[in-house]
């Protein structure tokens, strides 16, 4: 009885990606197989500690025998299959997901949105201005969070992350349907107001920018947002006892951002409002 | 609820300590001085009070740190009074599991309890207090096991819970023999694991015999059929995890109360086993590892008991000096020595007892009694303010290298990613530096992990953890007493094993009795209130008053809806707060998760309202620990000014 109960060993099984045998655990989804062999397929909604949603369909490659092209972040491997990623059918829709997207939301903060745009040769104007979804202005109703519809592309890994797979404190949802369907707190009224607690961790999970916290907000305002000029450093928080792996942000010798690692034990990517945003202290130097 | 609007009294700010600061006399100003001047003048204090000496380790620095502080005080200084503010949380955990298993530490995992049947929350606001912690008890309870809580309030923890036992203040003992009877008296009790691993079951038996479902529901006020639910569902279960926080070890009696629900855990065999286990919560980053480090009055590192010759032995050759082959003062034991005048100096390091220590009247006038006290921290503390010397330190987690240890027992690599201010410097630099002056010229430390090697030479728990494999697993659990294999992620599997040698020391049942809260409620002051932590903010607040939350309203006395139309009291406005040791003015809040006669508070503003003049210093006697969560109050209503300072008409 002292003997802990291991999975069983994952199996591995085979199949044939753009041309290429691979062999990966069972479970696994074509898009870990391409990581695996170095592959650059881009994603927008797949978030690594997340159920796909398979929201984006910008990650689509070609399953032989299949009539549609599968989201590789959510179709698992089977032993034979034959996988194209960089076909005419996939680029072509690829490029029309990007244009879909860029021509009717912000992506100027999604990274490597602009260098898959030119990528696929998307034209995102091509639809003309009217595209535009929504033309509002940056929401700033406290000093943690700001949430900036217009760089929203409906991904629901906020709500997702908010909701039952980690926060589950069910803040954020969607809200309307069809053209009219976006991403709002209860009443759509201010964070302030609702169930929010400021973990970050729908920030974490955001690829686009769309909910981003006040410091980097502001500073990308003034001009002084600088990924280039900052270091990375994971540590652990100083609150309480449980340990979680802080990854701090440093620009100047200021702390500007703190996100946990996905693959940390502890936890796995998320953080409560304490971890996230309680290191001021340490810079009240004067 | 009418008048919820956010008081604009922010909490105290405080700002970086960039220079030593000295006192010439007592009473008078700390003025800045030079690191010379400091160190000298902290040295020759310590000198002065050889045999006089105590240590107050910090909990929030890192293990490499405790390591050394420990070191100073037991070679440079000679004394085993040496502790840190484990002992206002969660000393009655470690004593009550070192009792029972031979050592200190929680015997489950974090990742274990999203594999496990039932959860029980006892005393844990986890939602609150340990909120990713938390996140694994709701994958847990996605993964289909069911969670109790017994709390006295119907907290946001309990929110989750298949059934909330909302038990009285202080009824622990009786929930938990009952609970105890109830498995015993249906036969659900683990035979084969009693039998062969536990001791003492047939004391035990006898003891809980008269703890009916009946009697413990008049004396917890939880009804019968509740108890009866819990039993069952932890003894049936196949696996099952018990957690616990600060509602069971800051009682008189804490120790006590961690013997009774472990009782529970060797009663049904829910230990050592993968998603069996039980789990103190701690209320620190490194308040495990400074015990695991030796900054504790009765082990040296590596948890390792100072009693026992051939440990001492150990050290004692390592270090080249005899170790008293007694146990030191703990915490509660050094303030009592202050008023005595057997303990004339102290060396604080990060920690704030001025205002963590229950009932900071009194901790405040024994402080003031030193004839030196050297406060070494990253901002003038309360405490600060009443050292004679005061030296700056960088903020472990983020200005030094080193590592911590967490509640599942898993050492993690603490990293430098910003520069300190000013002249703050590192506090093993400065520790070394003391001990240099103090005659000891060989305290020199290339680096942390130059500490972190010397303290694995001396712990077996933590030989096989070098700096390089802790980087490579994110982190390792002790015990890790080899270089390549790493042990399972749950303690005292042994006891599972047939063979007797490998079981070895069988685990004793606590024979431990109710003993109701100290502070008695009566006519005079008829509620009970107790104490504890808030989503947003951090035991003192001197860490998390910095950075605007949304969520933070200041102190509140709060209390049910019941007892507020009772005293006639609304949302904000300001009444009495007076125990039997001290009174204080707050605003109310009212919260129907309280129940009649329950009054809820935090001690997270001290300089706002100082819950911790209500509190009673009522010790454990093992562990030492207060009792914050039974204070009994009443409230008054204030005359003549409502919250705005406007007079009431």
């Amino acid at each position: 009885m002292t003997t802990v109960p291991l999975a069983p060993p994952r199996r591995l099984l085979e199949f044939t990606l753009d041309d290429t045998p691979v062999r990966v655990p069972e479970g696994a989804t074509i898009l870990d197989a391409c990581r695996a062999a170095g592959k650059d397929v881009p994603t927008l909604c797949h978030g690594d500690t997340l159920t796909p949603k398979n929201a984006c369909r910008v990650c689509v490659v070609e399953v032989e025998g299949a009539r549609t092209l599968a989201p590789a972040c959510s179709r698992l491997a089977e032993p034979g299959m034959v996988v194209r990623t960089d076909t005419e059918r996939t680029r072509h829709s690829r490029k029309v997901v990007l244009e879909l997207l860029a021509s009717s939301v912000d992506l100027s903060t999604t990274p490597r949105a602009a260098e898959w745009i030119k990528g696929y040769g998307a034209e995102p104007d091509r639809f003309g201005p009217e595209a535009r979804r929504l033309g509002e202005e940056p929401r700033v109703d406290n000093d943690l969070y700001v949430r900036d519809y217009d760089k929203c592309i409906l991904c629901y890994k906020c709500v997702d992350a908010c909701g039952d797979q980690w926060q589950n404190s069910f803040a954020i949802s969607v809200t309307g349907r069809g053209f009219d369907a976006r991403i709002a707190v209860e009443h759509d009224g201010p964070l302030t107001e609702s169930a929010c607690v400021y973990c970050g961790n729908c920030i974490e999970v955001c690829p686009t920018g769309a909910l981003s916290f006040k410091r980097e907000f502001d500073m990308r305002a003034d001009g002084s947002w600088d990924e280039e000029a900052q270091t990375e450093t994971t540590t652990v928080c100083a609150y309480c006892g449980v340990g979680c792996n802080l990854t701090l942000h440093v620009q100047d010798n200021e702390i500007v951002k703190v996100t946990s690692p996905h693959d940390n034990p502890v936890t796995h990517g998320n953080l409560c409002i304490k971890g996230r945003f309680g290191f001021q202290h340490v810079q009240n130097r004067v | 609820m009418t008048n919820t609007r956010k008081r604009d009294r922010g909490p105290k700010s405080y700002t970086r300590l960039t220079h030593p600061l000295v006192r010439d006399e007592k009473g008078g100003p700390l003025r800045p001085a030079s690191w010379d001047e400091a160190l000298e003048r902290a040295a020759a204090g310590f000198r002065a009070a050889r045999g006089a000496f105590g240590m107050f380790s910090c909990a929030r620095a890192t293990n490499e740190m405790n390591y050394v502080a420990q070191k100073f005080a037991r070679v440079v200084m000679g004394t085993n009074d040496v502790d840190s503010c484990n002992r206002t949380c969660h000393a009655p955990s470690v004593a009550g599991l070192s009792a029972v298993f031979g050592s200190g530490g929680g015997t489950s995992s974090y990742e274990e309890i999203e594999h496990t049947d039932v959860i029980v929350m006892w005393g844990s606001n986890a939602r609150f207090a340990h909120p990713i912690f938390f996140q694994h008890v709701l994958k847990g309870i996605r993964n289909g096991a069911r969670m109790y809580a017994v709390d006295p309030r119907r907290t946001s923890t309990a929110e989750w819970a298949e059934g909330w036992l909302g038990l009285d203040v202080g009824t622990d003992i009786p929930l938990a023999h009952a609970i105890g009877r109830e498995i015993i008296h249906e036969g659900l009790y683990n035979r084969a694991f009693v039998e062969r691993a536990t001791s003492g079951f047939e004391e035990y038996r006898a003891l809980v015999e008269p703890w009916t479902l009946t009697a413990a529901s008049k004396v917890t006020g939880v009804p019968a059929a509740a108890i009866r639910e819990l039993a069952h569902a932890f003894a049936r279960a196949e696996r099952a995890q018990l957690c616990w926080t600060l509602g069971i070890t800051e009682h008189h009696n804490g120790t006590d109360n961690v013997r009774a629900l472990i009782n529970l855990a060797l009663l049904t065999g829910h230990v050592g086993r993968y998603g069996s286990g039980v789990q103190p919560l701690r209320g620190q980053n490194n308040v495990q590892g400074g015990g695991d480090m030796g900054a504790i009055p009765n082990r040296l590192p590596g948890f390792q008991d100072i009693l026992d010759a051939e440990v001492r032995e150990k050290f004692e050759s390592f270090w080249g000096v005899d170790i008293q082959p007694r146990y030191g003062r703990t915490l509660t034991e050094m303030f009592e020595a202050m008023e005595s005048g057997e303990l004339r100096a102290v060396y604080c390091i990060g920690e704030n007892p001025a205002q963590s220590e229950a009932d900071s009247g009194q901790a405040m006038e024994r402080l003031a009694m030193l004839d030196c006290l050297v406060v070494q921290d990253i901002f003038l503390t309360r405490t600060a303010e009443f050292a004679d010397v005061v030296l700056p330190a960088t903020a472990a987690w983020c200005e030094t290298e080193g590592t911590t240890t967490n509640s599942e027992r898993r050492v993690q690599r603490v990293r430098r990613a910003v520069l300190p201010p000013g002249e703050a410097r590192e506090d093993i630099d400065i520790i070394c530096e003391l001990a240099r002056r103090l005659g000891h010229e060989e305290w020199k430390y290339a680096d942390s992990e130059t500490v972190w090697n010397e303290l694995r030479a001396l712990s077996p728990d933590h030989w096989g953890m070098t700096y390089d494999r802790l980087e490579e697993h994110q982190g390792i659990q002790w015990p890790c007493p080899d270089l390549e294999r790493l042990e399972p992620s749950f303690l005292h599997g042994r006891l599972w094993e047939r063979d007797p040698h490998l079981l070895g020391r069988r685990a004793p049942f606590g024979i431990v009795r109710h003993d109701p809260p100290v502070d008695l409620t009566d006519e005079e002051y008829p509620i009970r209130l107790t104490t504890g932590r808030r989503l947003d903010s951090y035991n003192t607040g001197v860490q998390s008053g910095s950075f605007a939350s949304p969520l933070r309203r200041g102190e509140f006395v709060e209390l049910c809806p019941e007892d507020a139309e009772r005293y006639g009291v609304a949302v904000g406005q300001r009444v009495r707060v007076t125990s039997r040791r001290g009174s204080v003015v707050a605003p109310v809040w009212v919260d129907p998760a309280l129940r009649p006669g329950l009054a809820f508070m935090t001690m997270h503003f001290p300089d706002e309202v100082d819950t911790n003049q209500l509190t009673i210093e009522a010790n454990c006697p093992i562990a030492g620990t207060a009792e914050f969560k039974a204070s009994a109050i009443r409230i008054e209503r204030v005359a003549g000014v409502a919250d705005d300072g406007s007079a009431l008409r």
